[in-house]
């Protein structure tokens, strides 16, 4: 291992990652894990000064990072009065395994393989969104069989995503049929995705030009077949949760936040819309064909938990609409570009032709260059902003690629979601934010 | 921020706009492939964040750094000196549904850009990704410390002068035809 003379570190202080206890930190540093996110008011500012407890009276805890409520290895440092959470602070990297590194050892064409496996309960999204990416820089445009390919498979995994949300949000509070429910039609989502991709998760299926594969046949039938099964058993969850009074309770009024603190912290996805505001890059900055299909971008009203819960079990709905309108005007056509630097032959013309057979070992083995330049292109994953950010030096592999997380971004908000509540309550503001921590890692 | 600027970037080839030096709030503006990047430098960075705040771009999206140790002659709109570092900031106006990207040079003599967290509280931990993953310090944040590798890791992990790990294979005979 090489390593570089660093005067950066010599001039600061890199321990106290975790949180440390009140008179060593900076005034600056508390509010900060106080949560305050805006600038505060100077009567805000006091009412924190007056917060200023003794420390024999508080208590620093660790929660995680094997503590099964934080959804894998998030560890949250809190700071208790009693039972009620005065500070917090994340402490992630436990699942870091330098995947930005590795994008690039890796030619465009393994791009997807290692991206598929940063958001793993919605790996689709990250495909498409360095796919996307890829072909910005390549100038290139997918077929449109291909977009809708990609747009009907992306809202079905938006539904697998959500429904696994029902199932661990459910799990967190309690609620354990839900789990098992929740759990069940997940299941069913994935064996669709498995009849088009191959595999229930990290699919490797959007790639820069297209998909992988065609549609098999007969995935009309399993299409429909969700379709008609998933309203029953989403209004049985409506009928099991909201019309429940402890759900409720547990959820009404618990981590609430305004749309201001949102938009300053870079929150995105349904904690944003959570606070009524009106927020989705499906409809406000249109990728694939999203406009031109019919859908509604459900917001809350409160921007508590429950808003959130609320407005995921909605997005099923949604998400249902635009698949069935994927169903009626799926065109017909090529689900890749025929662009030879791009696409390898079709395995039939290996067998009887040796160029082919050439051309088709050079694209597997060095993959395609890319013009030299950089490129940002995002999209909405079912957590919210995702974006991904690639630099080429011209060259087979990207010289620099960044997957911009939204779980990593939302994970912010939680000191200031956790302030003065009950560290009962902790447990279902992590299960709201819903954090994927092999996003937040990568 | 007007739409025909937007639009007038998506026309011209990537190529000519780089050559062509246009400016936009004073600051070297390109557009690449449709997408607006400005390019201010160290000092302009801090006052151009408050001008596009002012302008709508409340909210920050994205940040990150990149090191250009083994690419040095990337292009960049003439008169701006290349550094080894960048840092790369994506802003987003949701009033007129733009976006623009700041580019920042940063020298590897003095890896010192100023913290935009008091504007944008949300690059808290993207700028604790950058200085973990580069080694860019961030002047004014509030709590600069590694955020993904552990505290006492030597190095700075996405530097282009950082080998990745490799496991050593030894290959073995073949097992022995068991009896």
């Amino acid at each position: 291992m090489t390593v570089t003379h660093d005067p950066a570190s010599a001039r600061t202080d890199e321990g106290a990652q975790e949180l440390s206890s009140r008179d060593i930190v900076s005034a600056i540093e508390r509010l900060h894990e106080l949560g305050a996110v805006l600038r505060l008011s100077e009567a805000g500012a006091l009412e924190a000064e007056r917060e200023r407890t003794p420390d024999d009276e508080t208590m620093i805890i660790n929660m995680g990072p094997q503590h099964p409520s934080t959804h894998g290895v998030l560890r949250l440092m809190l700071e208790l009065q009693g039972e009620t959470v005065l500070r917090c602070k994340p402490v992630i990297g436990y699942l870091h395994t330098g995947m930005e590194k590795t994008g690039e050892q890796l030619s465009y064409l393994q791009g997807p393989t290692n991206v598929t496996r940063m958001d793993y309960a919605s790996p689709l999204f990250t495909e498409l969104a360095f796919s996307m990416t890829v072909e910005q820089l390549l100038g290139i445009e997918v077929p449109e069989r291909a977009v809708w390919i990609r747009m009907l498979m992306t809202e079905m995994n938006r539904i697998s995503s959500h429904l696994l949300f029902m199932a661990t949000n459910g799990m967190d509070l309690g609620a354990v049929s839900m789990m098992l429910y929740g759990w069940r039609e997940r299941e069913e989502t994935l064996r669709f995705l498995q009849e088009v991709t191959g595999l229930r998760m990290n699919h490797n299926y959007i790639r820069p030009g297209g998909v992988a594969a065609d549609l098999p046949d007969g995935w009309r039938d399993g299409v429909l077949r969700l379709l008609d099964m998933l309203p029953g058993r989403l209004a049985e969850y409506d009928t099991l949760l909201n019309g429940q009074p402890i759900w409720r309770e547990r959820l009404q009024g618990v981590g609430v936040i305004t749309t201001e603190e949102c938009l300053a912290l870079g929150v995105t996805g349904p904690i944003l819309r959570s606070t009524g505001y009106s927020w989705d890059l499906r409809r406000d900055m249109p990728y694939l064909a999203y406009d031109e299909v019919e859908f509604d971008v459900v917001v809350g009203s409160y921007g508590d938990a429950f808003d959130r819960y609320a407005i995921r079990l909605a997005e099923i709905h949604e998400s249902m609409r635009i698949v069935r309108q994927c169903l009626e005007r799926m065109p017909a056509g090529d689900y890749r570009i025929q662009d030879k630097k791009v696409t390898p032959p079709p395995r039939a013309r290996i067998d009887e032709s040796m160029e082919a057979l050439i051309h088709h070992f050079k694209i597997f083995t060095e993959g395609f260059k890319v013009p030299e330049g950089e490129a940002y292109v995002a999209i909405e994953s079912p957590r919210g902003e995702l974006g991904c950010y690639i630099v080429s030096d011209g060259s087979a592999n990207p010289y620099r690629m960044h997957v911009r997380a939204p779980s990593f971004i939302n994970l912010q908000s939680l000191p200031h979601l956790m302030h003065g509540g009950l560290v009962a309550d902790a447990v279902a503001i992590i299960s709201s934010v819903d954090p994927i921590l092999g996003e937040v890692d990568r | 921020m007007s739409e025909e600027s937007l639009v007038d970037g998506a026309d011209a080839p990537a190529e000519e706009a780089v050559v062509v030096t246009e400016t936009l709030f004073d600051v070297p503006v390109v557009h690449s492939g449709g997408q607006v990047v400005l390019h201010p430098t160290r000092v302009e960075y801090p006052a151009l964040l408050g001008r596009l705040h002012e302008d709508g771009f409340h909210s920050a999206v994205d940040l990150c750094g990149v090191d250009f140790l083994t690419h040095p002659g990337r292009q960049l709109p003439a008169g701006l000196e290349p550094g080894r570092f960048e840092v790369v900031v994506n802003l987003i106006n949701h009033r007129s549904r733009a976006r623009v990207r700041l580019r920042v040079q940063v020298p590897e003599s003095d890896p010192v850009v100023s913290s935009a967290t008091g504007l944008y509280p949300g690059l808290d931990a993207p700028e604790r990704e950058a200085f973990d993953m580069f080694g860019i310090v961030f002047d004014g944040h509030p709590d600069l410390t590694r955020i993904l590798m552990p505290e006492d890791w030597v190095g700075h992990p996405l530097r282009k002068d950082y080998d990745i790990g490799r496991i050593p294979v030894q290959f073995k005979e073949a097992p022995a035809v068991r009896g």
